[in-house]
């Protein structure tokens, strides 16, 4: 972040979160009508602190990031309410230059396929020190050299000899690492990580996510981690928000989320995961599909595939309980699940 | 295309002894020199890359080839055929053919190689912004497009050409040939518009345009760094072959009495002259005409061989 930047922001002198998403609307509008991709989704950010967006495609999770990155196709898309604060100042307001200067800098971004987000026809090292080039005007061999540093600080080996190579080159770790290098090559503050391990297979999942929270703990990030995958986040996230159709129907620090669900979809999600005790038995499967965007169920919109539904679900849109000053959930009935504990 | 000094850093990377055991287990390999060793092992290529360099060395230095004054005539010698002396005769004005034909290739290269220049600023430029901008930008280039896609390319040239130069004018040799190239461009841009649009549309929709732009890159950056030299390919193979077809649509034009005329010296202008002594003097009218012919078939055959190294669908 530049000096003025960071001045006319007010660093610290606000009273709220690093990165706040207060409220955020937004739709696309398709031939087939109005889709709500993200209906009222509220969660912040600290410096030095994870979080994990849980939730199935379609839930609005990414819609979500890329609203909060300024990369959403507008149109189809559309921000029909809300704010996204950054250091207290709202994003969504600033012209494009400014927010130009974030995207980098204060707020940067790892993509889900590493390969398909890496630019073909430039040598890896290239592209890093392209970010230096670009955001600080550093002389071409300046840049090269910071890459090289880079490389070697998201381990990837022989780091001199490989970065003239190209991205098709490189293993899908690799390639993910080379991704996570120019996505922290400024110094961001906020690291969102869209489903950073998803393209990739399980013992590289974990060194991946290894390397995410390391690098946060060294330059205390701010860490977003976009997932699907309850298992990916129990080691690494602080807090977890669980997306479903539009809306975070829960948030919760990991631990009491991973302890008693206070609603019946994360409750799901975490009694649909393999388990060695339950060997031989068949696993539990949330029952239905998720939502179509372009017509909202109506009131709670889990309400078709709760086992918990009771009449009023079907027309009142419940709001997120709070149940302490952490935890919250959109279920009417948030009690009987947490009581209830596990089936 | 982009920044000169990226590819020369391409190339560099990619002419690298490969003395590093990486280097040797991951090869380095960008597109173009994928290309470069699919070029290099076509027959299709090589000849007309040797055909290329004779006619560029004619178009640069004809004194090379022939000492003889493609000017200087002599009317006793009119129409008289190939022998020792002229090798491929005399034309009509008893100016010797070979000399005449040599001195051509510097006008139809000249005409086809900025023609397309002008084509491909004018239709990549047009096309980049329609496909990087859409929406209205986007229809009024498309539709402006097909608006010049409609106007048949003869009767169009006819109209321009007529307006511009007619045949009772005498604008001088530089003039004549400026006027050809701009009618060819500018009847010609709509194609390599589409190829562009359609090349820049599709490598937008990429995750790594996504991602520059995410990580900070503005609208210049991301057109010449990400947008344009992934979809170079289409576009140079167009360019390519685009040469070809415009030193033969010149010849056609001049053949027509529209395009090129004298003083200008052309292989349209001495086939047209000599259109009607197809029996009697065929000498004055095949050998400019073969001239022509390998001349374009030159620029197809590379466009060609280009087209089959950079195109994978077709490998």
């Amino acid at each position: 972040m530049t000096e003025v930047l960071s001045e006319q922001m007010g660093r610290g002198s606000h009273g709220g979160a690093l990165l706040e998403v207060d409220n955020l609307h937004v739709e696309f509008r398709t031939r087939a009508g109005v889709a709500k991709a993200v209906n009222g989704v509220t969660y912040s950010v600290d410096a030095g602190e994870t979080l994990a967006v849980l939730g199935e495609s379609g839930s609005g999770k990414s819609v979500t990031a890329q609203t909060i990155m300024g990369i959403l196709d507008m149109p189809p898309g559309k921000i029909t309410g809300g704010e996204i604060r950054f250091r207290g100042v709202d994003l969504l307001k600033l012209p494009d230059d400014q927010r130009r200067k974030i995207r980098g800098e204060g707020i940067s971004m790892v993509f889900q396929d590493a390969l398909s987000a890496l630019n073909p026809v430039f040598p890896v090292g290239w592209q890093i020190a392209e970010m230096f080039r670009m955001h600080r005007g550093t002389s071409r061999a300046d840049a090269k050299k910071m890459a090289v540093e880079l490389m070697d600080r998201v381990r990837i080996p022989a780091a001199k000899e490989r970065v003239n190579d190209f991205p098709h080159q490189f293993s899908g770790g690799m390639r993910q690492r080379i991704m996570i290098a120019m996505a922290i090559a400024l110094d961001p503050e906020i690291l969102i990580a869209d489903e950073p391990t998803t393209a990739l297979d399980v013992t590289v999942q974990a060194q991946i996510m290894g390397l995410l929270a390391e690098l946060q703990r060294d330059s205390n990030m701010g860490l977003i981690l976009i997932t699907h995958d309850l298992g990916v986040v129990a080691d690494v996230a602080d807090k977890i928000a669980v997306m479903y159709g539009g809306r975070i129907v829960e948030n919760a620090p990991v631990h009491d989320l991973y302890r008693d669900p206070a609603h019946p979809y994360s409750k799901g999600l975490l009694e649909s995961i393999p388990r060695v005790d339950q060997k031989g038995q068949e696993l539990y499967a949330i029952k239905g599909l998720p939502p179509n965007l372009l017509e909202m169920p109506t009131g709670c919109a889990f309400h078709p595939r709760c086992p918990y539904r009771r009449d009023n679900c079907v027309t009142d849109v419940p709001p997120l309980y709070t149940i302490s000053g952490t935890r919250g959930s959109a279920c009417h009935y948030w009690r009987e699940v947490i009581d209830e504990g596990e089936r | 295309m982009s920044d000169p000094t990226a590819t020369q850093d391409l190339i560099k990377g990619a002419g690298e002894p490969t003395a590093s055991p990486v280097a040797v287990r991951g090869d380095r390999r960008s597109l173009w020199r994928d290309t470069w060793d699919i070029l290099k092992r076509r027959k299709i290529f090589w000849i007309s890359f040797v055909m290329l360099i004779v006619f560029l060395l004619m178009a640069a230095f004809p004194t090379l080839f022939t000492h003889k004054d493609p000017e200087y005539a002599t009317l006793a010698k009119s129409m008289e055929g190939p022998s020792a002396d002229a090798w491929f005769g005399y034309d009509l004005q008893g100016r010797d053919v070979f000399a005449r034909s040599v001195y051509g290739a510097r006008t139809s290269i000249i005409v086809g190689v900025l023609a397309t220049l002008a084509t491909v600023l004018l239709g990549g430029l047009t096309g980049v912004l329609a496909a990087y901008f859409g929406r209205w930008i986007d229809a009024v280039v498309s539709r402006v497009g097909e608006m010049f896609l409609g106007l048949p390319y003869v009767l169009g040239a006819i109209i321009i050409l007529g307006t511009v130069t007619p045949a009772q004018s005498n604008p001088g040799k530089a003039m004549i040939m400026a006027v050809v190239i701009i009618v060819l461009a500018l009847l010609g841009w709509p194609i390599l518009m589409r190829i562009a649009r359609s090349a820049v549309i599709q490598a937008k929709h990429q995750d790594y345009v996504q991602a520059a732009r995410a990580l900070g890159a503005g609208p210049l950056r991301l057109i010449f760094r990400h947008l344009l030299p992934n979809s170079l390919a289409p576009i140079l193979v167009y360019t390519t072959i685009t040469i070809g077809s415009y030193i033969g649509a010149e010849a056609t034009l001049s053949l027509l009495g529209i395009g090129l005329r004298p003083p200008v010296i052309s292989w349209g202008i001495a086939i047209a002259d000599h259109a009607s002594y197809m029996r009697t003097g065929a000498h004055a009218l095949l050998f400019p005409a073969a001239f022509l012919s390998l001349c374009v078939l030159t620029f197809v055959m590379l466009g060609e061989a280009v087209r089959d190294a950079l195109d994978p669908k077709l490998r």
